[in-house]
């Protein structure tokens, strides 16, 4: 498969937009602007970037606590995503959901979740749903390595391989949950394997290399829209930051953390893009230029926006 | 006497119990170096180890599994679930094994566990991280639910929780982990089932639990300088339940007002006021009141979070529609 320089440039803008709406949450964070917890993307970029590249609006993705490069790389709305950070009544969720909780039904993010391993299940349903109604739509599930080790990872990949479901399980591997390190949870060293186990495809690949995760995602894509059934794609890649905005880190060798560093997958893109001269320089620094104006006027819009009314705690409990 | 936080004396509990019995461990997500995700079991790893320190990995099915068969094979597990919400995760292994193992047995397994975990709102953690489900406990036979609200009650219960022969609950609420207080040195044990009297009063009882007692207890100082004389009891365990201490209160004072964090809707105050109405009702000289979260999930915006909450101004209104 060829990547066109019309892919790869807006591969670069979409992860150019999760790393500077990532670094501009730090900043604000760290400002006590943001209320709660955040959980950042930065240094996961491709991977959100290179699965949903693959999907439609009518395609579904879950998405986990770690959740706003999925969220982007899906079509969701910056300004609204900011505004649900800040709390705000124009924010996604009204303000009810915060950084753990944003979704957009309507472009088929059935949303991030508290809960590590939650979205398992649910993305194997949604893939149900996709097969029941004969569309040729497909589910994708977003989970950490972490996640890999709760019941429902194994149930629901289990169970979508009886049912033929199309659905794609998206391992992002990062090799930590919190500060357990993988080597420490689980004794394989490749999440892939674990696919074997339940007569699924199972593939890992390099997590920071874009178009490697676009590629082994095109064919399990491909594959859930024939009604071939389940995949398991690891990605392998690294959290730059804390597990949350705020944590220490002191769990991690220093020494890996400076070799994943160098691995940057925003940096091995620039690369890859000015070496095949399909970008200059100056271009490239013009679209984060772009970018940074959309984060910057989407922060705007979260400032000026008015909070919820306290009342509204009992709305939306139930559908009326 | 010594100037502790609520963590470093439930923290002070478990390291004594440890020392005094080789057969208690802990076991967890992110216990060990990390320390817990809010710095409950710092220093622990290094003084236990890792055979007794132990970091799970996220599988909360299994933390709570292998600590009812570790318990029924002899030892003396404390689990943490990392947050109370995640408790849903290992509700069978609560609900239908912890919890039943004895009875169904005709009495010839014991299962001494305990399961910490943090509830309670007030951070903006959102739906998924602030609940308050002490009343999904209270409603299984054979589970004992404590709720300590100071830090010396949060040592002198951990100590009592880990002794007991029966499968504990111990709900700490994340907001009171920071709090100082005088904790008492060495070895301190709070029976469980004893009510605690924080304030003493003569117009109105108060019952709260948990974050709630300091709640009513602002509230109880605002109604003095109106002339109101509050008491404010803790029950502190919620299973078993000091029911005497709340009907004696209530006979003194002839109302009753009941605040909780959790929501109204099958909340254990409801149980409260039906033990009061049942065996109290001649006591009483006015409605009992209940101050709860309204029968919705937690909100995430701060300023839907704070209209959420059960707060001073909402108990003394409570307490004022009695006189
Ligand atoms: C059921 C459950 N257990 C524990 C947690 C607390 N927790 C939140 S994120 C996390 C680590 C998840 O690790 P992983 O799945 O690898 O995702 P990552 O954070 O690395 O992206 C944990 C333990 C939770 N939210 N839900
Ligand atoms: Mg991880």
């Amino acid at each position: 498969m060829e990547i066109t320089k019309a892919e790869l440039l807006s591969f670069y803008e979409t992860m150019v937009t999760i790393r500077t709406f990532e670094e501009k949450a730090a900043e604000l964070f760290a400002a006590g602007k943001l209320p709660g917890f955040v959980h950042l993307y930065i240094g996961e970029e491709a991977v959100a970037t290179g699965v949903c590249a693959n999907l439609t609006d009518k395609d579904y993705i879950t998405s986990t606590h770690r959740g706003h490069g999925h969220l982007i790389a899906k079509g969701g709305r910056i300004d609204l995503m900011m505004a649900e950070l800040f709390g705000k009544a124009t924010g996604y969720c009204k303000g009810k959901g915060g950084s753990m909780h944003i979704a957009d039904v309507n472009l088929g993010i059935l949303g991030a979740n508290g809960i590590v391993g939650a979205g398992q299940p649910i993305a194997a349903g949604a893939a149900f749903a996709c097969k029941y109604k004969k569309t040729d739509a497909v589910a994708v599930c977003f989970f950490g390595d972490g996640a890999s080790n709760r019941g429902t990872f194994h149930e629901s990949l289990n169970m979508a391989s009886i049912f033929k479901l199309p659905v794609i399980f998206v391992c992002e591997n990062n090799m930590y949950g919190i500060s357990n390190y993988q080597k420490n949870h689980m004794n394989v060293s490749d999440i892939s394997d674990r696919a074997a186990a339940y007569g699924i495809p199972g593939v890992t690949v390099d997590g920071n290399d874009v178009v490697a995760v676009y590629e082994a995602a095109a064919e399990a894509v491909d594959r859930a829209r024939k009604g071939d059934g389940p995949s398991l794609i690891e990605c392998k890649t690294w959290r730059h930051r804390g597990h949350f905005e705020g944590d220490p880190c002191i769990y991690k060798d220093p020494k890996e953390q400076e070799a994943w560093l160098k691995k940057d997958p925003v940096l091995s893109l620039e690369k890859k893009l000015t070496e095949l001269k399909f970008a200059t320089v100056v271009e490239l620094e013009e679209i984060k230029a772009a970018v940074k104006e959309k984060i910057d006027s989407a922060v705007l819009f979260a400032q000026n926006s008015p909070d919820p009314d306290p009342d509204d705690v009992l709305t939306d409990v139930y559908a009326s | 006497m010594k100037q502790m936080t609520y963590a470093e004396a439930l923290r002070d509990g478990i390291r004594l119990e440890m020392q005094r019995d080789p057969h208690v461990y802990l076991a967890g997500e992110d216990v060990g170096i990390f320390g817990g995700c809010f710095g409950q079991t710092a220093g622990l790893y290094q003084e236990f180890g890792p055979e007794r320190i132990v970091d799970t990995p996220i599988s909360e099915t299994a933390i709570v599994g292998h600590a009812v068969g570790a318990a029924a094979a002899g030892l003396r597990p404390i689990v943490e679930i990392m947050f109370i919400d995640f408790m849903g995760v290992c509700m069978d292994e609560i609900l239908n094994q912890a919890a039943k193992m004895r009875y169904m047995f005709g009495g010839k397994a014991k299962v001494p566990m305990v399961i910490r975990t943090p509830c309670g709102a007030g951070v903006s953690a959102a739906a998924q991280h602030s609940q308050s489900l002490e009343a999904f406990f209270t409603h299984i036979p054979g589970i004992k639910t404590v709720m300590p609200s100071t830090p010396a009650d949060a040592k002198g219960l951990m100590c009592a929780a880990i002794r007991d022969d029966n499968p504990v609950i111990y709900i700490e609420h994340k907001m009171l982990l920071g709090l100082q207080g005088d904790v008492p040195e060495g070895e301190y044990v709070i029976p469980l089932g004893k009510a605690d009297i924080k304030r003493k009063g003569s117009d109105v009882t108060i019952v709260a639990w948990s974050a709630m007692v300091h709640k009513a207890l602002a509230a109880a100082e605002a109604l003095a300088k109106e002339g109101i004389s509050a008491e404010v009891l803790d029950p502190r365990t919620l299973n078993p339940l000091d029911k005497d201490s709340i009907l004696n209160s209530v006979g003194k004072t002839e109302r009753l007002v009941i605040v909780h964090e959790a929501t109204r809707t099958g909340g254990f105050g409801g149980e409260i006021a039906a033990i009061v109405a049942d065996e109290g009702f001649d006591l009483l000289n006015a409605p009992i009141k209940r101050v709860t979260a309204p029968d919705a999930p937690v909100p995430f915006s701060p300023v839907l979070e704070r209209n959420y909450l059960p707060s001073e101004e909402k108990i003394i209104k409570a307490v004022k529609e009695l006189f």
